[in-house]
Order: structure tokens, then sequence, then C-alpha cells
């Protein structure tokens, strides 16, 4: 009774191009931003802010950009943590040799750099299709983890492979050390807080930029190639250049959630991390999510962020801390996980995303049945 | 332009017959020749897949995760003091039970969906397997022993023992151990063709293969015979995880063999048996050429790693398909 679209009626063209169409959905969004933003921030605790709020934010724009090219595009790709990788050390590289970059600039360049790395990657796709494209992506991924283990300029020559991120690479306001002097804050600019309120500005305008593109004629293109590449050449779309841009976007935001990895979440540039397995578990995300959702994107990163981290809070719950091996944590959770996706892709072949869908129309005609 | 010199005169010394940094020198062929064996490891694994894809269209990611369990099972049975042959019979069983229960619950639910989702399928398949094969035994590196000679072979001495031939060009060592895997390639492909070729199954196989529905129409039970190519391509999963096993030991790496696999069975093309040994010579080939004689170019080692996938692709690129892959004609 009290969500309903019925009646809500649009009187004028600005109102019918809204991004949120539904009254209910917008004051839902409104109210859960204003919550992010202004009372996130006072309440959580160090725990919550770094272990688990800013690490679901980076994945889930990870995912968004594995999303845009596989979700929306349908060019598979393996590459994404490759990507990530060059996210970050490009932002390191910025932030660390050009004194007066700020770290909003540092993450777009981050972006850009990554996108035109993923255009030159997807090149092949103009001639290569469906899982063979699959050689050029991890083709990606490799050279990414040996370029910058090769070359040890770009960490500065540092012996162990592992940069620690400073307080003075966050400038993330003009006169930064005058307005925390004005207002007597203490000058940690690496504090979990401005790393959560950065990952948070970033994850909003990310998300807002990718809803638009997709219901735009960008994101109109990008679906119709998914849909069906000749059909979509035969009614004059560019297959090309629209292959070639949903690369750029999917690698821009991956980039600058590689960036995000760095700076918000570990706080140290290490080539390491970026490595196949984590381009394995950002594709878990988007499977489990939904292909071609966002929200989706967002459900995925939650659910496979934090079921390791459920699954150990509730073995020592139940059963007493320590007394759980790890092992076999993990390994139970490997074979649940499988079996959540294949059980997924046969029931609900659109994810989480898709579950929520039915959920929702379900409700919205109940006490009747579909 | 002085890099470009440098790199141009490095392209010219490798591509001469300068003893020192040239391709076209005895050692250029023994690594040429040892590149060539130890691609057939990666043919190995191909196989496998090429089977599946063939059979059901189906990009089976599990491959590698498969070729742990098989191992890991024989292994432990072994360590637990099962006489070989009876863990060898064992693991053999095991591996069909699974292979049809793969059939069973994942590939048959999902009959006539759209390729990606079946992808997803067994990238589901290779996190379960993986927590399956783990739990069940453990995370331990294990070592395995078959017995396979391993030692090198210097060919100049057999080519002048056994045909009284003397040149510089004989004087490379060939690892036995590559030999022995060749070999079991080579029996393998030669049975399955035959298998493919001369049999009932074969026939229907290669039906089914050719389309889902089409075969259906004509009566070919379609789940059967799925069953049989996952039966088939878990047996030989265990062959190939054995020898993969000897060289490597098991441990978890071994699921790695997967992404040796993946260039080579792209540049044979996804649907041909022989596509994949032809694939593991060339990526194997010029792995080792590149390791050797590229990787300065690049100013580092330790290239092989995507130099590999690069190969691929540049093959890919000129024909993508791959070179033996059925081209498709695709219809709106």
């Amino acid at each position: 009774m009290y969500y309903r679209e019925t009646g809500q009626n649009v009187s004028s063209y600005a109102e019918d191009r809204r991004m949120v169409p539904v009254r209910e959905d917008r004051w839902i969004m409104w109210t859960f931003l204003a919550i992010m933003f202004f009372v996130v921030p006072f309440w959580a605790n160090d725990y919550w802010l770094s272990a688990i709020l800013i690490p679901i934010m980076v994945l889930s724009i990870a995912t968004l950009g594995l999303n845009i090219a596989t979700g929306y595009t349908g060019q598979l790709s393996l590459g994404s943590a490759g990507f990530m990788c060059f996210g970050a050390f490009t932002a390191f590289n910025l932030l660390f040799r050009v004194e007066w970059m700020n770290i909003w600039l540092a993450f777009l360049c981050a972006g850009i750099v990554a996108g035109l790395v993923g255009i030159i990657f997807g090149l092949p796709s103009l001639r290569i299709k469906g899982f063979y494209l699959l050689v050029s992506t991890l083709c990606a991924q490799f050279f990414a983890e040996w370029f910058f283990n090769a070359y040890p300029w770009f960490l500065n020559y540092t012996s162990s492979g592992v940069v620690a991120l400073p307080p003075f690479h966050y400038r993330f306001l003009p006169f930064q050390d005058q307005i925390f002097d004005f207002f007597g804050l203490e000058k940690d600019y690496n504090a979990y807080v401005w790393r959560y309120l950065i990952a948070l500005i970033v994850t909003v305008l990310l998300t807002v930029a990718c809803k638009n593109m997709i219901r735009s004629s960008t994101g109109r293109n990008w679906m119709a190639v998914r849909d069906m590449d000749i059909a979509a050449n035969v009614i004059g779309i560019p297959v090309g250049k629209t292959k070639l841009n949903a690369f750029f976007v999917s690698c821009f935001y991956t980039g600058i959630a590689g960036a995000m990895y760095s700076y918000c979440y570990i706080g140290n540039v290490d080539f390491m991390i970026y490595n196949l397995r984590r381009s394995f578990l950002i594709m878990f995300m988007l499977i489990l999510g939904g292909l071609g959702s966002i929200l989706g994107s967002f459900l995925g990163a939650i659910f496979v962020y934090c079921w390791p981290i459920l699954v150990t809070r509730f073995g020592d719950a139940v059963f007493g801390g320590g007394t759980l091996d790890t092992a076999f944590v993990e390994n139970n959770s490997k074979i649940i996980v499988g079996t959540i996706i294949v059980l997924l892709l046969i029931y609900e072949p659109m994810g989480f995303a898709g579950l929520w869908n039915t959920i929702k129309h379900r409700l919205r005609i109940w006490p009747f049945r579909t | 332009m002085e890099v470009l010199t440098t790199i141009l005169s490095q392209l010219a010394t490798i591509f001469s017959t300068d003893p020192i940094g040239g391709m076209f020198t005895p050692f250029g062929m023994e690594t040429l020749i040892a590149g060539m064996l130890s691609g057939i490891m990666y043919s190995l694994v191909g196989i496998g897949f090429v089977l599946i894809y063939k059979s059901s269209g189906v990009f089976n990611f599990a491959q590698g995760t498969m070729l742990l369990f098989a191992a890991l099972t024989y292994v432990s049975l072994t360590e637990r003091q099962v006489n070989p042959v009876m863990a060898f019979a064992i693991t053999t069983v095991v591996m069909i039970i699974m292979g049809i229960i793969i059939e069973r619950t994942v590939m048959r639910p999902l009959a006539n969906q759209d390729l990606l989702s079946l992808f997803m399928a067994t990238v589901g398949l290779n996190y379960f397997l993986e927590g399956l094969a783990q739990g069940t035994w453990d995370s331990a590196v294990h070592g395995l022993d078959l017995g396979i000679p391993s030692d090198p072979i210097f060919v100049a001495d057999v080519a002048r023992e056994t045909f009284g031939w003397e040149s510089p060009w004989f004087d490379i060592l060939v690892s036995k151990f590559d030999g022995f895997a060749a070999l079991t390639a080579l029996i393998m492909v030669g049975g399955l063709y035959a298998f493919f070729q001369y049999t009932r199954t074969g026939l229907s196989l290669r039906a089914v293969s050719d389309d889902h529905m089409a075969a259906q129409a004509v009566g070919i039970p379609l789940s059967k015979i799925w069953a049989i190519v996952w039966a088939v391509t878990g047996v030989i999963t265990f062959i190939v995880g054995l020898i993969w096993a000897d060289r490597l030991s098991v441990s978890f790496t071994l699921t790695w063999a997967v992404l040796k696999g993946l260039p080579v069975i792209l540049i044979g093309g996804l649907t041909s048996i022989p596509g994949c040994i032809v694939g593991g010579l060339i990526i194997g080939a010029s792995e080792k050429l590149g390791e050797i004689y590229f990787a300065e170019l690049f100013g580092g080692q330790g290239i092989e790693h995507w130099w590999a996938y690069l190969t691929a692709l540049v093959f890919i690129l000129i024909r993508p398909t791959g070179i033996f892959g059925e081209r498709e004609i695709e219809r709106v």
C-alpha cells in the first residue's frame, strides 16, 4: 500500500527522464545517501569502515567495471585485476611525483590510463569473438603483473615490492592544511573516515554515471552488440566503436577501483595483490550479482566479500573462538559458493538482482500469485 | 632512433646463425625441440577441454580442478597404502562417477542455455571441486613418482650408434620424460580419433557436436552422450593429471595447468583435437624461444606468462577460430 507507482503521472519531459522514476524509490535513495554521508562517518568505528564498508564499495566499482564489458556488452574479460593494477600504479606515481596533484585528479588519470590500456587489449575484440577473446584479457592480466615487476621504477625501486602510502598522498581538499588547522582537526589525512568519504564520493559519482550511460544511446548500443552483434551492425550501430568504448569505460571504472583499492582500502601499493585470483573473485561477484544489473554488482560484491567473514563469525559464535580450522572454513565456503553459483544459474540466471526483482514483483501483487 | 636501431640489431642477431645470440644454431634447435616437447604437456591438458567443447559447447573451466582432484585422489590413496593398480582403478571409477554426476546436476538442467551461462556454471563447478578436493584430502604438497625416466638423451650418440650419422646439429639433449608425454599424447589422440570415427557412440558424438537440436531430433539421447563425454574426459584428465603430477608434484599449483592449456586450444581451434597438439607444439616452442631469445628485448626475465598468450593472440588475429577450428556462419 505504501509503495505503488500507480498514480504517479508525469507531466513534463524532464520528469519523464528522471533517473529514479518512482517517488518512494527516491525517498529511499536520498535517505540512504544521507545516512551514508552524515551518519556513518560519525557512528562507525574503524573496523566497520576499513574491513566492511570501504572494501565493499571498492569491489562494487570493480564489479561494475567488469559488468560494463561482460554484462552489458558481452565481451568476456578475465583481466580486471590487471587493469586495477594499472590504475593503482598510475595514481601512486602521479601523487608521488607530481607536487600539485590531488587525489581526485589522480583517480581520474588512473581511470583514463587503465581505459587506454583497456582499448589496446580490447582491439582484438574487433576480429575475434566469444571465448577466443579470453586470450586477450588474460594476456593483459599477466602483462600487468610482469610489467610492474620488471620495471621497478614504478614502485620507486622499493626492494620489498610494497610501498605503504604516506598521509601526504591523501590531498583531497584545496588548502587542506589550513582547513584542518582552522577546525582544529588532527592531520592524519589517511584516517579511515577520510578514506571512507573519498571512496563514497567516487562510488556515488561512478554509479550515477553508469546508470545514466546505460539508459542513454551509449548503453543501448552496448546491449545491442551484446544481444547480437551482426544484427546490431545491420541496423547501423558501429559495432567496432561500441566495443572499444565499452572496453574504455569498463577499464576506466576498473582502473579507478584499483586506485581506490590501494588508496582507500589497503593503504599500500603492491602488484602482487592484483593477481588472477582477484580477477576471478570479481568475476564471481558479477555472476552472483547478476549480469547486466547495477544493483547486482553491489549485491554480488557484498555477498562474495562478506561471505567468508560471516562464516568465520558464525563458526566462532557456535563452536567457540578458534576451534574451527581456517582451511576447513575456506574449503567449505568454496563448496557452498560453488553450489550457489550453479543453483543460481539454473534457477535464477539473473543472479541476486533477478532474485530481488522476483521478490519485489511477488510482494507487489501479494496476496495474489504469479 | 637509437633505441630502434638497437632493437633492430638485436633482432638481426636473433634471426641469424650467430653462435652466441642466434636462433639458427644447434643450441637454438635444442631449445626449439625441448620447447615443442614441453608444449605437448600443455596439449594433454587441452584434450579434455576440446572433448567437452566439441560435444557440448561448454568451455569447461573446471578442467584444472578436475586434474587436481584426480591426482590428489590417486596420491592420497597410495599414501594410505592402497596398491597403485587398485588406486588407479578406484580413481578411474571415481572420475567416471563424477562425470556422470556433473552431467546430471549441472549440464542437464542448463541444456540449451546460452554459452556464457554454461561457462559460468563450470566456474562454479571449479570452485566446488576445489573445496571438495582439498576438503576431502588435504592441501599439502604431495610428491608422486611414477617411475617415468627423466634423464635426457644425447641425440648425437643415438644418431651415431644407430645410423652412423655425424653432424654438429645432433648435439642436442632431449628429455625422456617429455618424450614419454609426447607418446602418451599420441596414443590418446589416436585412440580418440578411432573412437570418434569408427564407433557408433563416436558418430553420435560428432552429430551432437554439430548441432544439439538436430541430433536430438533424429533420436540421439543427448544426456547419455554428454554423460559419456564427461566420464571419458574425467578419465583422460586423470591420466594427464598423473603425468603433470609426476613433473610438478600434487598441490594447488596443478590447477594452473589450465592456464597453460588455454592458449594451446585457442590456437588450435576449440573444436579440434589435432589442433590441440599443433597448438601445444607452437606454444611450447614459442615459450622457450621467447624466454631465451626475446626476454632481453623487454629488459627482464619471466615473460613466459604473457608471451604464450601474445603468441596465441597473433595466431588468432590471423585466424579468428584457431588453425583447425570450425568457422561458423552467423545469420541474423
